[in-house]
């Protein structure tokens, strides 16, 4: 064995990987909780991967056999049915992890220098995600998958001049069809993934080249022992993969059980009416996108007046764009000199916990149908929402800060 | 930090319960996918009434053979009225278009509409046909109004003469799961042939039979969960003790 990986490693530097990243690369000691997302959004990918490619060897691409291929799948094919909840189970778990993941990052600071590279490339990932999730849920072709991706492609005709041959480039037809299936299937299997691997081997490389943050946003490369390695570091492997391996027996444990047991989670995980076939001719009463785009989609229903001669559908489109964009400005927009929330100040707490929950409420309000007062609490929430970022350069700047500690508190 | 979250919540849940739109009130029944009886009765009440107009093109009589464990043999002479081999899909033969303009719709397939519409839906509808002589077909639906589907199950039910009393109490009881025999129509316009009672559990074997052919797997699935959940947290105690003692050496 050792003869085989000194044969390798002379030709590849195999053993100077394994050390970098994993046997010698220095973690801090501190992690907690919100520290287990980062494996387990790899530990969610990997599955999406494998049940997505054994998804493909059953699945047919077309208008006409589609809903049938996966109703194949859920009846005739060995285990298919598991195959099939893992990855619609799966599609949730992601965007749970993720966005657990980057409330970490949010609450510890983990995008401020020198870490802006990793939160610009885990954005670029959850731009990626979304733009995977909204493919792949069209295609099972049920009447959700049809008509969620109607409205959400012809957002892109709200805009001025350009809009209805964008949307119709989009389609590669004036009405989602069959043409527009095959397109987003092949992005769905093929082109996305190849780009979300690619910037998770990027998001890793840039983490691991300038290293972890922690709960108390010490750098702890200041603080290196006589052989120059960090006092408060561990080697990753075996420390965190043990570590790890707890968080994933505790995922897998929620994971299954919803998967087991509630593999619809009520409608929102498979809506009801996706287990009707498409029908170009027949609109839902309500149509709602999975519950990890609502937060957005009750963004875009938030904005309700015409402006400068623009309809409030396409400023509606400006505030959903924006609210994503601004995040990858965030990097710029902390000037706290402290890291962590634990040493920041009040103002920084609370404008987090209602940013927060702003953002959870405006989930639900995206799942239900708008009513009048509904309209205004997202309009309200909305305005939190962009108020969070624009807002901070002057509230970090302003409150007073605790002292950082020398060594991590644990 | 968590109390100001919370709290947070708690001022802004009262603006998420303005006004959903109440749904029709239903009755209520809990499917049984272990009853095998029930689901037998339940497919010969589909495939004697319901198959004529109604495919379920995406499951196979096979599967439901097997699993409700009726006999290929005597499930092939007594429940397969197309001449479908027991291999083949549930199709029907029915020409779409031509059903489309006798009855303004298509009948839809049924194979998953018990996804679509939910169980409670199903048990409602099947018994809230009344006279109506305003519509086409002479019936209409206290649950789905307008209806194009004729009352199959006249001769069973009999014809209410008024709107049926649907989701004005329970029809099942919630601690033995049984069937109450309550009378949902004040004024029958037709005698049917079956007590209100007997229909009721006719009724709830047909939904119950539809509910498993939405999701035949479920039994299957819980079973396998249960198995999978003790493997998990039996490899939790595993991880642990592994990460408690690598990280003994860690201060």
């Amino acid at each position: 064995m050792n003869k085989l990986i000194n044969w390798v490693d002379e030709r590849l530097p195999i053993v100077d990987a394994w050390n970098k990243h994993l046997a010698k690369y220095y973690a801090p000691k501190n992690f907690n909780v919100w520290y287990f997302f980062g494996s387990l959004a790899m530990l969610v990918l990997v599955n999406q991967l494998v049940t997505g490619i054994w998804l493909t060897m059953s699945y047919n691409p077309s208008s006409e056999g589609a809903f049938a291929s996966v109703e194949y799948i859920m009846r005739d094919v060995e285990w298919g049915w598991l195959l099939r909840y893992l990855h619609s189970t799966g599609a949730s778990a992601f965007f749970v992890v993720v966005y657990l993941h980057m409330f970490r990052g949010l609450m510890y600071g983990s995008y401020q220098k020198p870490r802006e590279l990793i939160w610009i490339f885990g954005m670029l990932i959850y731009l990626v995600l979304m733009a995977e999730a909204f493919m792949g849920y069209l295609l099972p072709w049920g009447q959700m998958s049809y008509w969620g991706a109607q409205v959400i492609v012809n957002l892109f005709g709200a805009i001025p001049v350009i809009g209805d041959d964008l949307s119709l480039w989009i389609r590669g037809d004036y009405l989602i069809s069959g043409i527009t299936l095959n397109r987003f299937f092949a992005l769905h299997v093929v082109a996305l993934p190849i780009v979300l691997l690619g910037l998770v081997v990027l998001h890793i490389l840039a983490l691991h080249e300038v290293g972890s943050n922690n709960p108390d946003g010490i750098d702890i490369k200041k603080n290196k022992d006589e052989n120059g390695i960090p006092k408060d570091g561990i080697p990753f492997h075996p420390y965190y993969t043990v570590h790890d391996l707890l968080g994933v027996a505790v995922f897998f444990f929620v994971f299954f059980l919803v998967l087991f047991f509630f593999p619809e989670m009520g409608g929102l995980f498979l809506e009801k009416p996706n287990f009707e076939p498409a029908n170009p001719l027949k609109t839902p009463n309500h149509i709602a996108p999975v519950w990890y785009f609502t937060p957005f989609y009750a963004m875009l229903r938030a904005v309700t007046v015409d402006l400068f001669g623009l309809d409030a559908k396409f400023w509606g489109v400006v505030v959903m764009g924006a609210a994503i964009a601004i995040l990858f400005v965030l990097p710029w927009l902390d000037r706290s000199p402290v890291r962590s929330i634990r040493y920041k100040g009040w103002l920084s707490k609370i404008a987090l916990a209602i940013f927060a929950v702003s953002f959870v409420i405006l989930g639900y309000l995206g799942i239900v149908p708008a009513t009048e007062g509904r309209t205004m609490v997202a309009q309200i929430l909305t305005t939190f929402y962009f108020l969070y970022f624009i807002l901070m350069p002057f509230y970090t700047r302003m409150e007073k800060t605790k002292p950082v500690p020398e060594r991590v508190t644990g | 930090m968590k109390k100001l979250i919370l709290g947070l919540f708690m001022t802004v849940l009262p603006a998420l319960s303005l006004a959903a739109a109440p749904g029709v009130p239903l009755d209520t029944m809990e499917a049984d996918h272990t009853n095998k009886a029930s689901l037998q009765r339940g497919a010969a009440t589909f495939m004697n009434y319901c198959a004529g107009c109604h495919s379920m093109e995406y499951a196979r009589y096979k599967r439901v053979s097997d699993d409700l464990e009726i006999p290929a043999e005597l499930f092939e002479e007594n429940l397969i009225f197309t001449g479908a081999k027991i291999g083949e899909l549930m199709e029907i033969g029915m020409d779409k278009d031509q059903a489309a303009s006798w009855f303004g719709n298509a009948p839809p397939d049924l194979t998953l509409v018990s996804r679509v519409r939910g169980e409670d839906w199903l048990y409602s509808y099947f018994r809230a046909f009344y006279k109506d002589d305003s519509r086409p077909l002479g019936v209409n639906n206290a649950v789905f109004d307008n209806v194009g589907m004729p009352h199959v199950m006249v001769a069973q039910q009999g014809l209410c003469a008024v709107p049926p009393k649907i989701g004005t109490n329970p029809s099942v009881d919630p601690l033995s799961g049984n069937v109450r025999g309550t009378d949902i129509c004040d004024d029958w316009a037709i005698e049917g042939s079956m007590e209100p009672g007997e229909f009721n559990q006719a009724m709830y074997d047909l939904t119950n039979f539809l509910s498993y052919m939405g999701d035949p797997v479920k039994v299957e699935r819980e079973r396998l969960g249960i198995l999978v959940l003790i493997f998990v947290a039996v490899f939790f105690i595993f991880a642990y003790l592994l990460n408690r003692e690598y990280w003994k050496d860690v201060h």
